[in-house]
């Protein structure tokens, strides 16, 4: 786990920040609304600036076609100044003007040369219309004047016309006094969409710093405080699984130096013993020399199977999926296993079962384990006869073993399951290994190890949560 | 072959269509650029302003030719209508038919500090200017008539024909509306002040005014005591015939002010010298020269008496086009023609 320790972290260059991103959208949104919101702004201000100044073109029209008069059969136009001064609200536009009779005969205008007609359909009294003035764009209107005399009948149509610069101008004007308050509050918007995000994004990028600047050996557990719920769950996981890997490297790192431990003592005693049946001369001291060098062995190998025992059960504790496990099971097992038959051949076993299962979410091979090491330790250092129980208490299920004798000493018992509490006194085939077993499956499923004095003898229990009761 | 024939027949007939020509031309300043420059303003008068430019710009050679204001408009529409060669700067007093060029986009637009510093009634579209200030005035003989019936109002003018018609008989004059646009232009724009020029019309009438075409011969008229009084007639022109005994009075009612318009017609081939000569035209050192050749008023001068609120400045602006109108002119025409006998050139 410590062969490569990445320089830098991925995604500093080639992607983007969460804030820019977040920040570069809002912008785009706000950029894309700004150009809606400024042509609708564009469409109205035309639309507004149309129909003001339709108004004073109909005005003008009206006030010409009014004018009209008939004097010998004839229209006669007195042209009133009223209307021009009406179509100078736009001053700096070009005006045009024509009367033309029923027949198309034209009356009077400003140019006789420059003859203008309206276009499109529909052509009611009042009829509007978009045509060149003299190579410029101008907007017209033409109005009918009726006359039902009897020299004169039939409608003399006024045609009024005007440049466009005055609507552009006010165009221009309405949209700008529109948008500059706009602008204005999308740029405030701006910052202060980068504000929030840069705040909301406070906790991620100390959380960023943190990690980047953390040991790669560190497995501390990061501070979660102050975090937003969501980057909670991601952290409160990571944490978790940095627990774990912390768990696994220290049992590792325990098995490791308990092993060595472990081993010292016996592989002395063998040597001690080897040496001494080389160089005893007489044949009976070399046999018994041989002899204790044999059981030394043996008490070894029974070491080396509990070391691994204990190896695989922290494994499996931590790695082997929960199963729903019947404690009478692992009772019924634990005593027709044989291997307890080599400790004590002749022993006096004796199994406390009931009718209903016990069950438990563990892991059966481990619970085999930690059984049968109470189940060894109460024949090699308790006294016969030995009684395997299983039994339900409330929420709690309880597999124990009891022997008859008197238990250890207090000062042995306050030590009992530390894990190197094989005194120098021990007996060789005892380790102390075994309740560190049952104590280390009890810690694994959320249980207990309890030891007492009962009426009949010392009894040694492991204590799970049952499965489906209350805890 | 037939077709060229047509052709060369009807440009025949066209070309008698140009018949008017200039009443005079001159030339000022001796450059190599040849700048045409059209105008109603007499020589005499534009002379030293036209030459104190000549002088600031030595490479312009100034071809000044002086039209009659009706064949200067006609003119200039044909020539902004067949794409002619056009003047380069137009000078008219008769700004009616400076509007209609202008409205008929015949001109082309200039801006600079000078222009933007005139007032929205001497300028429109910034393709037409008025560089001048000209009172329209009531000229009168200093010796014929004394001093204390002087009339200086319309009011005044109205009632002096009323009080004594017979000492006026015939001895008013004006301009003929037909033959002058300047004096065409005044009548209209008395006509939109209605109230008193109905009335005028007809005490003129009653004293059997004199309606005549000229301004020269209107004062000279006056000062030879043909004519006891002088009804609108442009102020620089009395100011410039220097006759001692004509008197000149800025009516009290209103007075009409002309501001004579400058234009750079379309295809301008000179387009930047004529720029130069209008801001030239609106410096302070031109505008003094014109106030020497009377073509700028001193209308705040205390001896006229004349209130700002009486200022009646003819603004250019397309409400001049009605003043063009063919037939509201008929109409005027007609009620000016009810009215006046023409008058009997001696």
């Amino acid at each position: 786990m410590s062969e490569t320790q990445p320089d830098t972290l991925p995604g500093r260059d080639g992607t983007r920040s969460l804030a820019t991103r977040v920040v570069g959208t809002v912008f785009v949104i706000l950029i894309i609304g700004g150009v809606l919101v400024a042509a609708t702004t564009w469409w109205n201000g035309r639309q507004a600036a149309r129909q003001a100044y339709d108004q004073i073109l109909i005005g003008a029209a009206n006030d010409i076609a009014e004018s009209i008069r008939l004097q010998d059969g004839l229209p006669l136009v007195d042209l009133p100044v009223s209307a021009f001064q009406l179509l100078a609200q736009a001053p700096d536009d070009r005006v045009y003007y024509a009367v033309r009779g029923p027949d198309g005969r034209f009356i009077t205008g400003v140019d006789p040369e420059t003859p203008i007609f309206p276009t499109g359909r529909g052509l009611g009294a009042v009829h509007f219309f978009d045509a060149d003035l003299n190579g410029e764009a101008a907007r017209f209107v033409q109005v009918l004047r009726p006359f039902a005399e009897r020299d004169f009948s039939g409608n003399v149509r006024v045609v009024v016309g005007q440049t466009l610069s005055a609507r552009e101008r006010m165009t221009r004007d309405l949209v700008f006094d529109a948008l500059l308050p706009m602008i204005v509050a999308g740029i405030v918007l701006l910052i202060f969409a980068f504000v929030v995000i840069r705040s909301a994004l406070q906790p991620l990028e100390a959380l960023v710093d943190d990690l980047s600047g953390r040991d790669p050996y560190d497995l501390t557990p990061m501070p979660t405080d102050r975090l937003p719920r969501e980057l909670q769950v991601m952290l409160g996981a990571m944490n978790r699984f940095m627990h774990r890997l912390d768990g696994q490297v220290e049992a590792m790192r325990n098995l490791i130096s308990d092993t060595a431990h472990q081993l010292r003592t016996p592989v002395a005693a063998i040597r001690v013993h080897a040496e001494s049946a080389m160089t005893t001369p007489e044949a009976d001291g070399r046999a018994r020399a041989l002899e204790r060098l044999s059981a030394r062995t043996r008490s070894l190998g029974t070491l080396l199977d509990q070391l691994l025992s204990r190896a695989m059960v922290i494994h499996r504790t931590d790695s082997a999926p929960r199963t729903s496990v019947d404690l009478r099971e692992i009772a019924l097992d634990v005593m027709e296993r044989d291997d307890h038959a080599a400790l004590a051949p002749d022993a006096e076993l004796k199994l406390v079962i009931g009718e209903d299962p016990v069950r438990v979410r563990a892991d059966g091979f481990s619970l085999g384990e930690a059984a049968f090491n109470l189940l060894a330790n109460a024949l090699v250092h308790g006294a016969q006869p030995v009684s395997v129980g299983v039994e339900s208490a409330g929420a709690e299920a309880v597999l124990w073993v009891e022997d008859s004798g008197a238990g250890p000493a207090d000062s042995v018992r306050d030590r009992l399951g530390e894990r190197f509490n094989r005194s120098s006194g021990s007996r060789e085939h005892s380790s102390g290994i075994g309740l560190s077993i049952v104590t280390s499956v009890a810690a694994a499923f959320g249980g207990r190890v309890e030891m007492r004095q009962t009426g009949t003898g010392f009894r040694v229990s492991l204590i799970l949560p049952a499965e489906g009761g209350r805890t | 072959m037939i077709a060229l024939l047509r052709i060369l027949l009807l440009s025949l007939c066209l070309l008698p269509l140009r018949v008017a020509t200039q009443e005079a031309r001159t030339e000022f300043g001796a450059g190599t650029t040849p700048f045409l420059l059209r105008s109603t303003t007499d020589i005499a008068i534009i002379r030293p302003t036209l030459e104190r430019f000549a002088d600031l710009n030595p490479d312009v050679r100034i071809l000044y030719e002086q039209w009659g204001s009706n064949d200067l408009f006609d003119l200039s529409r044909q020539d902004c209508r067949d794409g002619g060669a056009p003047a380069d700067a137009i000078l008219s007093s008769a700004v009616q038919h400076m509007v209609w060029l202008v409205n008929a986009a015949c001109a082309q637009p200039y801006r600079s500090a000078l222009t933007a510093g005139l007032p929205a009634s001497r300028r429109w579209r910034n393709e037409l200017w008025g560089v001048t200030t000209e009172p329209a005035v009531i000229a009168y003989n200093r010796q014929l008539l004394s001093a204390g019936d002087v009339p200086r109002s319309r009011f005044a003018l109205l009632d002096l024909l009323r009080e004594q018609p017979d000492l006026f008989r015939d001895r008013i004059a004006t301009y003929d509306i037909a033959a002058s646009g300047l004096g065409f232009l005044f009548a209209y724009s008395d006509s939109l002040e209605a109230t008193t020029f109905g009335a005028l019309l007809e005490g003129f009438a009653r004293v059997d005014a004199v309606a005549t075409c000229c301004s020269a011969e209107i004062i000279s008229g006056v000062a030879s005591g043909r004519y006891l009084i002088a009804y609108n007639v442009l102020g620089s022109y009395v100011v410039n015939a220097g006759e001692r005994n004509v008197g000149l009075i800025y009516p009290e009612d209103y007075t009409l002010l002309l501001s004579r318009g400058y234009m750079i017609p379309k295809g301008a081939a000179q387009a930047q010298v004529a720029a130069k000569l209008l801001d030239f035209l609106l410096t302070a050192e031109a505008q003094a020269l014109l106030r020497q050749a009377g073509l700028v008023a001193d209308i705040d001068a205390a001896e006229t008496g004349l209130a700002p609120s009486a200022r009646r400045t003819i603004p250019l602006s397309p409400a001049l086009l009605v003043a063009r109108d063919a037939s509201r002119q008929k109409l005027l025409f007609r009620f000016w023609s009810d009215t006046f006998q023409r008058a009997e050139l001696p």
